[in-house]
């Protein structure tokens, strides 16, 4: 744990707050103080076009006062301001209490008292800058000495997050997180034309250190790799549209699996919480248990657990220690995230940890935990997921995403796209986007890879609530394969 | 100590070639409600500091949220030493000079609190009651944010702004969950929201809803609402970068090289501009830049900005230009503004839908992703309201639909403009408050596919 933050005056603050959360009435109060040390470093060409290391620092007070809820955030480090802040928590609530026809409720939650620190192996803001810099700088070098693109940006996001958690049931936490991300970009002009080309690496990002950039994803050989990649995908045919069998690498995969799964089985999406922004779910309670989502041997998990999980914790923004269940069993939808209102509300008994605020100043909404397709028994591979293709498209990386406010029409393209002819890989293609709705895509998933091609993907900045907060969270996946999928030319699209 | 004070003293101890010191607060109040009850509430106040080194060319940028007095020293020294064994700057340019003190410079911050919504609050309680009455549900948002933002220089400059932003929209839903209709305003008071009036635009819209039609994708003549428009026209204003013109990876790029500026992009009709003192959608008319990219550059903090036009009688007349690269490409600097004007003074929406012989009237849009940079091509759905317009009245609801278009092809092939108000953008609100957009008459709106979506 940073000796830094645990030098901070949390653990007065919180006992200052939770004091007179209790003595103003309040029948549940948490305090949650975070410290968060952030870097993003952006290197445009051979230019080091920004670095920027931060630290914010917040805590918050919430309670809930007569049935309704109160929240209020501060960065005045006193008993005093702490004491301040719960008063004024408590003063939302007694403000807008005339609005609440629900008195708000919470399940039940065990009082804990533990630490929780994610694995890594190097800090990253142990790293000096100056090597940070040259790696790169060293990798966009190489991208443009192939002479084949013309431009290459390299981003990198570093965070360090640590997290003091106490409630009036008794809970009290310490946490720290590590994350990382970095992506190279590499585009491609014909200059007669003005057409132009990207092409990404496929590095996802991980709850892990600096070792992700010394010793992890191999950028180097990207560096290597993208160049040529990139000129064939430029000079490739522009997909012929229609249906196609596609195989799809977690790369790309992961997102589908966030956007058509993640959100749709949020319980208060479910239930019309979020309904006039992030939207509903067309998995609604009533299906539970028997919505066929997908094939009969499509296996989705819900866990804050995993190692190196964007959304691994020990314990949530509401005292619940992490647990992993099933979303989708048997290709039925059999669960749904939950935090402690919503799953008292539903019955549920017991809150599956999914609460979690960006940071100390925001109140904590149910986010999504980490939400992996588990592969299959048989350990195929990508061989031979191809080799049962006619006539089909294998696509790798993610890049362009949307999918409508009940999780149910989506589109997405990717980096690279791969024409399989005759269970044979024959070349790229451009301008491919599929689209479908979430059950006819998922119930035509006809075979998944085994454990050896799952991969961990995820994003830092899942989007969610009013105010808008961004969350980390990961998506395991095997390589699957699909049949029949609609597939549009995206440079077709445009309107005539 | 205050704010103000905070940056002069981190300018005190630098001892860097050049200081750049910034200082934000927050001040901010929301309510959230669902299913006619309210739900997530809070008040919230935070502040920020950055300081930006300038040694040798090399930039070194540090960010606080906590920074008592006893901590700037470490601060200015962290922002210093974050130069070291970086390379100089590629956007490197003299810092901005100045050498009188704005009036305004010693005010403190503006704050807010839940008193803001003292009038929402009873009316918003009434609306649940009537809500509840009449049989349909209630969603919606309210935030209302007090920012402060100073900035000061070791070159002498100083400026502050201070300003207000508010939001309202409300969503009203059968219980079935199969018709949905959505109002939103910009506001800075609260005191001009009409709940009682968008609660009957919500109710006739409902009432247009009971006759559901279904239609199949394809390309349709559209009237798109202002907020339609302002997310549309906002994504292709984010996408403006001189830079990234002139280097060939933007849809403003020309084929051969260059950009497209002068080129006639859409009807004489219309025209895009921002204005930072554009009255009742006033923001910072100064560039604030904590780290450098195609649209901003750190060394332009403090440049002042005045009304600019992106588009002017059709023809592309602007593109965001830092001061860097203003001077590699020969062209005048250009700061990125948070406002977006598109005058009109047609007809209002009301008269467009009256003068329709068939076209689809769309609410606002939603999950609006670029698929393609080179032609801005963008994909999203309809949402909250699409309506059937045929002979001059609505006659009925339309199930909503995916789109696949660029703005830019929406504003080539706009048939009518209508009247400018204040306009929310649905998806685009979240982080531009404030645009003026007309309702758009549009052919040949792609409409990839049906979503079966409410």
């Amino acid at each position: 744990m940073d000796p830094y933050f645990l030098d901070l005056p949390f653990r007065r603050l919180g006992e200052a707050a939770l004091t007179e959360a209790g003595r103003l009435g309040a029948t549940y109060a948490d305090f949650r103080f975070e410290r968060h040390q952030g870097q993003g470093i952006s290197v445009r060409d051979t230019s080091l076009e920004s670095m920027v290391t931060s630290q914010t620092l917040s805590y918050s007070v919430r309670v809930i006062v007569n049935g309704a809820w109160g929240f209020a955030s501060s960065v005045t480090l006193t008993p005093e301001g702490a004491v301040a802040t719960a008063g004024r928590a408590a003063g939302v609530a007694a403000t807008l209490a005339n609005l609440n026809s629900e008195p708000v409720e919470l399940a039940p939650e065990p009082a804990h008292q533990g630490t929780y620190v994610s694995s890594f192996e190097i800090d990253p803001f142990s790293v000096p800058d100056e090597e940070k810099v040259a790696l790169l700088i060293g990798v966009n070098e190489k991208v443009l000495a192939s002479r084949k693109v013309d431009h290459v940006d390299f981003g990198v996001s570093l965070v360090l997050e640590n997290k003091y958690f106490a409630s009036l049931e008794g809970t009290e936490t310490t946490q720290q997180r590590v994350r990382v991300q970095g992506d190279v970009d590499a585009t491609k002009i014909d200059h007669t034309t003005g057409a132009f080309e990207t092409m990404r690496s496929s590095a996802l990002p991980q709850g892990r250190g600096w070792e992700h950039f010394s010793s992890g994803f191999d950028y180097p050989a990207a560096a290597g790799e993208i160049p040529t990649l990139l000129e064939e995908k430029m000079a490739a045919p522009s997909v012929e549209p229609g249906r196609y069998d596609l195989v799809i690498h977690p790369s790309n995969l992961w997102l589908t699996i966030h956007e058509s799964i993640g959100h749709a089985t949020e319980l208060d999406r479910a239930l019309g919480y979020e309904a006039a922004y992030a939207g509903t779910s067309f998995a609604t309670v009533d299906k539970l248990n028997n919505l066929r989502y997908g094939a009969p041997f499509m296996h989705v998990t819900g866990d804050r657990t995993v190692e190196h999980g964007l959304a691994t914790v020990g314990y949530d923004d509401e005292g619940v220690a992490a647990q992993s269940w099933d979303l989708i069993a048997g290709g039925i939808l059999t669960g749904y995230q939950l935090n402690r209102q919503m799953a008292l509300k539903q019955g549920f008994g017991r809150s599956n940890g999914c609460a979690f605020a960006e940071s100390g100043s925001q109140v904590p909404l149910q986010r999504m935990p980490n939400v992996s397709l588990q592969p299959g028994t048989d350990d195929l591979d990508l061989d031979d997921l191809i080799g049962g293709v006619e006539n089909g498209i294998y696509v790798v990386g993610d890049k362009s995403w949307s999918i409508d406010m009940q999780r149910y029409n989506f589109q997405f393209t990717g980096q690279q796209f791969w024409r399989i002819r005759n269970g044979r890989l024959a070349g790229q293609l451009k301008d491919v986007a599929y689209q479908a709705t979430t059950t006819d895509f998922w119930n035509s998933m006809d075979s998944v890879g085994g454990p050896s091609t799952y991969v961990l993907g995820g994003a830092f900045n899942c989007g969610k609530g009013q105010p808008g907060q961004i969350a980390p969270v990961s998506h395991g996946a095997p390589i699957a394969r699909f049949r029949q999928v609609n597939v549009l030319n995206t440079a077709a699209q445009r309107a005539g | 100590m205050r704010l103000q004070q905070t940056l002069e003293r981190v300018l005190e101890l630098s001892r860097a070639d050049g200081c750049i010191a910034v200082g934000w607060f927050h001040s901010s109040a929301n309510l959230r409600w669902a299913l006619n009850t309210s739900t997530t509430n809070g008040v919230s106040e935070s502040q920020e500091l950055v300081v930006i080194s300038v040694i040798d060319g090399r930039v070194g940028s540090v960010a606080r949220s906590y920074f008592p007095e006893e901590s700037l020293e470490s601060v200015v020294r962290e922002s210093e030493a974050a130069c070291r064994g970086k390379p100089a700057a590629e956007d490197l340019m003299p810092l901005l000079e100045g050498d009188e003190i704005p009036g305004d410079f010693d005010r403190d911050p503006r704050e807010t609190g839940i008193g803001v919504f003292g009038k929402l609050v009873p009316d918003l309680a009434a609306a649940f009651g009537r809500a509840v009455e009449r049989g349909y549900l209630l969603f919606g948002y309210a935030e209302h944010v007090q920012s402060t933002v100073y900035l000061a220089t070791s070159t002498g400059l100083r400026r502050r702004h201070s300003g207000a932003e508010g939001k309202f929209q409300v969503n009203a839903k059968t219980p079935d969950f199969k018709s949905s209709t959505w109002a939103g305003q910009v506001t800075t008071t609260f005191e001009d929201v009409d709940i009682p009036a968008m609660e009957e635009r919500l109710r006739l819209r409902l009432e247009w809803s009971k006759n559901q039609i279904a239609l199949p994708a394809g390309h349709y003549e559209v009237l798109l609402e202002p907020s339609c428009v302002a997310d549309m026209t906002l994504e292709a204003y984010w996408s403006t970068a001189a830079r990234d013109a002139d280097e060939g990876r933007s849809v403003f790029s020309k084929p051969g090289g260059g950009n497209r500026l002068g080129e006639k992009l859409a009807p004489s009709g219309i025209t895009l501009y921002s204005d930072p003192r554009e009255p009742g959608f006033e923001v910072a008319p100064f560039s604030v830049a904590t780290s450098s990219s195609s649209y901003s550059s750190v060394f332009d903090n403090g440049l002042t900005s005045g009304r600019t036009h992106w588009i002017d009688a059709g023809v592309l007349t602007g593109l965001i230009t830092t001061r860097h690269w203003a001077k590699v490409s020969g062209a005048e600097p250009k700061p990125f503004i948070d406002n977006l004007i598109f005058p009109a003074e047609g007809p209002s929406l009301e008269e467009m839908i009256s003068s329709t012989e068939r076209a689809l009237l769309v609410t606002c849009l939603w999950y609006i992703r670029e698929v393609d940079p080179q032609t801005l091509l963008l994909t999203g759905l309809t949402r909250d309201g699409v309506f059937l317009v045929e002979d001059g009245e609505v006659v009925g609801a339309v199930n909503n639909f995916r789109f696949n278009m660029s703005p830019l092809d929406m504003l080539a092939q706009t048939l009518e403009i209508g009247r400018s108000e204040s306009t929310l953008a649905r998806e685009l609100g979240d982080y531009f408050t404030f645009a003026k957009m007309p309702p758009l008459r549009v052919r040949d709106f792609h409409m990839s596919s049906v979503s079966e979506s409410v």
